[in-house]
């Protein structure tokens, strides 16, 4: 799984309220979710995101809720995968359930702007505006799996259980 | 090979035994959604060709956090759950029914050494009762109910040793908010937490519950509360770690040096203590939430507050954790209290803390909350801020208009 993109580059401790506030969160129409994705950390977010742009983030991304809406969100509003140094436990799990793509990269140098390759079969990142690549962190295979599928409901549609 | 909790719990429900690290199929006993993520949790379950819930009886679905709807798309959302709940034979509380959190406790869903599954955060807070419950979203959840079983990385444990006795004015609240502060928003990321010591031993089930709550504010998997002490209307077998296992790191903290705490805005680890917010002007006030909107919280706001009106210029805000609990604030007269001191009481639910309605803060307003989160915007308004403390800090907030050491207070009583 291969994905080129723009780079949307971020902090640390993004917490699931700047992703989505829980205001919104009560919907199932996921482009109400889009509409005011990182609201409350950058309001033009929504506006100039491509569809296949990447986000990039520091440590710690998506803590706080549970809310799925928070991946659905960034999803929706087009953005292909999700780089950060590490990620909030259910932030990543329910990335990966929903199939969207997310990589933990303990180091990188991205600047915003930046045109960047990513395969996440391989869990590299290359930086094609500066030419350096990146390493990331390896999922277990489960996770690998689901992704694979494009997310649990497939998932387990095919599978009927988990399989380590 | 010696075990903590945690991995004693998990290699229980896997059929073989598990340590850290290792990868395992669980079993699980019990699964909840709220109406923040059951909607979606429905619709991902019809989609895996879900038909009917693998075991109706390991299931509860709670209406609490926007409840009762302030919208029609909400009150839509609402009917949606109570169609599936009736379809699939699933216990459901409506609104004003409570917390979902408290819910599950007060009702005896969750049990120690059990695994539960809960699609909102605050799920830890069962590692009260020595059960591993833990937080998922909405598709993990549904895929729970379609299985009856889920996959985990059996986490590293952190042991917290608490010892000493704790001052007056000082509660479960402010150790966890210390501890939080201590280890930061990351500091318990894909772990778990025991605690245990003398000053645990000693501490009512609603103080476990504050304490566990906020293990997620560390971005921890499960926090487990020693089972010693532990009171609970049945029998049980209490769990625990054995002598030699292997943990993280192990934390002492003497309880008895800490001195109220309060996080400041906007991280629940912008922890402090209180002498550096005092003299804040607060305009809202509130005690509720997961966190501390139980009995003895109400009884600690009450003590501060009997016989004294809250200050003009604030609005103070009470959501009792369960109808339960507000009907035993009502009996014992502590309802009656609050209100002739100002107080205005709330639905039973999550209230103000998610955001969503009964309680959203203006523009450059100041909150004591008695919640677990104060990111930026996290009560509808990004253009506020949120203080976390005890119920005993917001009810002297309440009183004085501004944040004052509730301790303090509580000497001019003579209490």
């Amino acid at each position: 799984m291969k994905f080129v993109g723009k780079a949307h580059v971020y902090g640390d401790n993004i917490d699931t309220d700047r992703i989505i506030p829980g205001k919104y969160t009560k919907t199932l129409d996921l482009q109400q979710l889009a509409d005011h994705v990182l609201e409350d950390l950058d309001p033009e977010f929504s506006k100039k995101v491509q569809k296949g742009d990447i986000l990039v983030a520091g440590d710690n991304f998506g803590c706080g809720s549970s809310r799925e809406q928070a991946p659905l969100a960034i999803k929706t509003s087009g953005v292909s995968v999700v780089i950060a140094h590490y990620f909030a436990r259910i932030f990543f799990r329910n990335a990966i359930n929903i199939g969207l793509a997310v990589i933990e990269l303990p180091e990188y140098d991205i600047q915003p702007g930046d045109e960047l390759e990513v395969d996440i079969t391989t869990g590299t990142v290359h930086n094609k505006t500066n030419g350096k690549t990146f390493y990331g962190t390896k999922m277990p295979q489960v996770m690998v799996d689901i992704l694979n599928e494009n997310g649990l409901e497939n998932y387990l549609k095919k599978h009927k259980t988990y399989k380590l | 090979m010696p075990q903590t909790i945690v991995e004693k719990i998990i290699s229980n429900h896997a059929g073989k035994k598990v340590y850290r690290g290792e990868m395992a199929v669980v079993d699980v006993d019990m699964v909840m959604a709220t109406d923040t993520t059951a909607p979606l949790t429905i619709q991902a379950f019809k989609r895996m060709g879900g038909e009917k819930v693998w075991d109706p009886e390991k299931m509860v679905l709670v209406i609490d956090h926007a409840s009762p709807p302030p919208n029609q798309a909400i009150a839509v959302l609402h009917d949606l759950m109570r169609e599936f709940a009736k379809e699939q034979n699933i216990k459901l509380y409506d609104i004003g029914a409570g917390i979902c959190h408290q819910l599950m406790v007060e009702n005896h869903h969750v049990k120690p050494g059990q695994i539960v599954l809960g699609a909102d955060s605050h799920t830890c807070t069962y590692g009260a009762l020595g059960a591993f419950a833990t937080g998922v979203g909405s598709t993990d959840l549904a895929g729970a109910m379609l299985t009856g079983s889920t996959w985990v990385k059996v986490p590293d444990t952190i042991k917290v040793e608490l010892n000493g006795e704790l001052q007056a004015g000082v509660y479960a609240k402010d150790i966890i908010l210390h501890l939080v502060g201590l280890l930061g928003i990351e500091g318990a990321t894909y772990q778990a937490i025991e605690f245990t010591g003398e000053a645990v031993k000693a501490m009512s089930l609603d103080s476990r519950m504050t304490l566990a709550n906020m293990v997620i504010e560390m971005g921890g998997k499960a926090g487990l509360v020693d089972m010693a002490g532990l009171e609970l209307p049945y029998e049980f077998e209490p769990i625990t770690p054995d002598e030699g296992a292997k943990y993280a790191k192990v934390i002492s903290i003497d309880v008895s040096e800490i001195e109220p705490r309060v996080a400041g805005p906007h991280s629940p680890d912008n922890v402090k203590p209180i002498s550096e917010f005092e003299g804040v002007p607060i305009q809202q006030a509130f005690i509720g939430s997961c966190t501390n909107g139980r009995l003895e919280d109400l009884h600690e706001a009450a003590k501060i507050l009997k016989g004294k009106k809250i200050h003009p210029n604030v609005r103070f805000l009470i959501a009792p954790a369960s109808r339960k609990v507000y009907l035993e604030a009502v009996k014992d007269g502590t309802a009656q209290i609050l209100t002739e001191a100002g107080a205005t009481f709330l639905p039973s639910g999550c209230g103000p803390c998610v955001g969503t309605h009964l309680g959203v803060p203006g523009n450059n307003e100041n909150i004591a909350s008695s919640t677990n989160r104060n990111f930026r915007g996290r009560m509808g308004n990004p253009n506020s801020n949120i203080y976390l403390g005890s119920p005993s800090f917001v009810a002297a907030a309440a009183l004085n208009g501004e944040i004052v050491n509730p301790q303090k207070v509580l000497d001019e009583e003579g209490n």
